[in-house]
């Protein structure tokens, strides 16, 4: 990877650089260390050209949520790039690098991938060490690449993949080479999850995942409708798990250590809630508050645990799913990329983008988004796949297969 | 569930956030509206079912408790909002 220039999301750490996770309670906070990605990509003399703009602490779906730049998408300034790693996904599709690295907890990897029209890649859970990674939902979180191409995902991953002893949740699987582009699919069995194509699903999303699906079909794959019948509670699962996690894991942010510390405050007590009241913004308050409060005393058996009880019956979908098929095809969002202000007044609304990228997160699979078309408005539209965990080389090699036979519609130069 | 401005009021204590009375309004209809969205959960029978803490499942990983010290330990304060030498300063916490 010798002179191949890497961008970063702004959540990841470089020693000696700034990382703000586009927060005010972060600003001038410089790294003291390498996060283990980074350590990678310097060790295979990659150029870390810089950091990537995201929303809040990654907690959004449009990187509206930054508190210091606005994020465009590269292929309409009007339409938001995605979010949370919509800097990465700009800086891809733009190619102002050869690739970026993203983070992923409910999808902030693949849905701005599918709105900025790259390969966004999310890896199983534990195939990429999170050190070094500022933790937001630390059962959810992973680091994963934008690329232009298959293979460059592929290439990027076996850099920045395997073993970390620094991060306990990794795992001891080692990233497949990078694999041949298969001829064809024959013997192939990929499901088309009938939870996807739901009333919500703008058509012309619909009729693009449609249109690849053909393609796959007419390598030789076989498509059978399959059932995940606990995707209707994703959002509600997700939206108790991430910010629970999150509530626990934003606690360090206390002013003493580094980034803002209010100075106005009188006592320890005061200390913490000014500066957390002040250098928070509105969607990281509010997520941190409904983590709170699912994990008080009194509700913590309503919310916290019966989302994670639920969050096995969704696991286990996809465990009984890959019984009859090698790999899942889906939209990789609901609609086409929407207009800056659009959602911003509606969380519910915005949590929504996020439907079907949320699953691969609370089971921990491997998923990718790979481009697919555009939308009348000439906009990037994503089919996502999805592989049982550590099927990362079959999944990959599946959506080389796609592109070989339908070249993507990338961002002219 | 009503969240009132009493209950965000307690939650943001609990989670050392300083709100302004419209930060409380805001959060409150909020709060309300995706609990309410929350309620769904309840229709999936979870009797029989165990919770995931971990997809990979969840064991201990062990390892030898041998120091490794942290070679650049001036540029972990460097960040501190204030610090007296080798110390993070914090505000008096003993009356």
């Amino acid at each position: 990877m010798a002179g191949v220039p890497v961008a970063l999301k702004d959540n990841i750490q470089v020693k000696g650089v700034e990382t703000t996770c586009a927060s005010k309670i972060l600003k001038g906070q410089i790294a003291a260390y390498d996060a283990t990605v980074t350590e990678r990509l310097k060790g295979a003399d990659a150029i870390l050209m810089g950091k990537c703009n995201l929303d809040e602490f990654a907690m959004g779906s449009s990187t509206e949520n930054s508190a210091f730049q606005k994020t465009t998408n590269p292929w309409d300034a009007a339409c938001v790039p995605g979010g949370s790693s919509g800097g990465s996904a700009a800086a891809a599709a733009a190619r102002f690098c050869s690739f970026s690295l993203g983070s992923d907890t409910g999808g902030s990897i693949r849905q701005p991938a599918a709105f900025c029209g790259t390969v966004g890649l999310k890896p199983t859970y534990g195939l990429v060490s999170r050190f070094g990674l500022v933790a937001f939902a630390s059962s959810l979180d992973q680091i994963g690449p934008f690329t232009r191409t298959v293979e460059d995902a592929e290439l990027a991953l076996s850099v920045i993949g395997g073993h970390d002893p620094k991060d306990t949740t990794s795992a001891t699987n080692e990233p497949a080479p990078v694999s041949q582009t298969p001829k064809d699919l024959k013997g192939l069995r990929i499901g088309l999850p009938r939870e996807y194509f739901i009333d919500g699903l703008d058509p012309e999303v619909e009729k693009a995942v449609r249109a690849a699906v053909d393609v796959l079909k007419s390598m030789g794959a076989e498509i059978k409708e399959i059932s995940l019948p606990h995707t209707k509670y994703a959002i509600a699962t997700y939206y108790i798990i991430a910010p629970s996690e999150a509530s626990s894991n934003l606690a360090r942010f206390d002013g003493i250590r580094y980034g803002y510390s209010d100075k106005g405050a009188t006592n320890l007590q005061e200390v913490y809630e000014l500066t957390r009241g002040a250098g928070f913004g509105p969607e990281v308050k509010r997520r941190i508050m409904l983590g709170t409060y699912a994990l008080s005393s009194g509700y913590y058996d309503a919310y916290y645990s019966k989302a994670q009880r639920v969050r096995t019956l969704m696991a286990d979908d996809f465990k009984n799913a890959f019984k009859e098929v090698d790999l899942i095809a889906a939209p990789t969002t609901p609609t086409p990329p929407f207009r800056f202000g659009e959602k911003t007044n509606d969380p519910i609304a915005m949590y929504l983008s996020d439907i079907f990228t949320i699953p691969s997160n609370m089971a921990g699979n491997a998923s990718v988004s790979i481009p697919c078309g555009t939308s009348a408005k000439g906009m990037p539209l994503g089919l996502q796949l999805i592989a049982d965990v550590f099927q990362e080389k079959r999944m990959l090699s599946v959506a080389k297969a796609y592109e070989a036979a339908k070249p993507f519609a990338l961002l002219e130069k | 569930m009503s969240v009132s401005d009493a209950d965000v009021k307690k939650i943001a204590k609990l989670a050392r956030l300083r709100l302004t009375d419209a930060e409380v309004a805001l959060y409150g209809g909020q709060l309300t509206k995706i609990l309410d969205s929350m309620a769904e959960l309840s229709k999936a029978d979870t009797s029989a079912v165990a919770p995931t803490t971990s997809v990979l499942g969840a064991v201990n990983v062990m390892r030898e408790d041998e120091p490794k010290p942290f070679e650049d330990v001036e540029a972990l304060l460097a960040n501190a909002p204030e610090r007296d030498g080798p110390y993070f300063k914090v505000r008096k916490v003993i009356e």
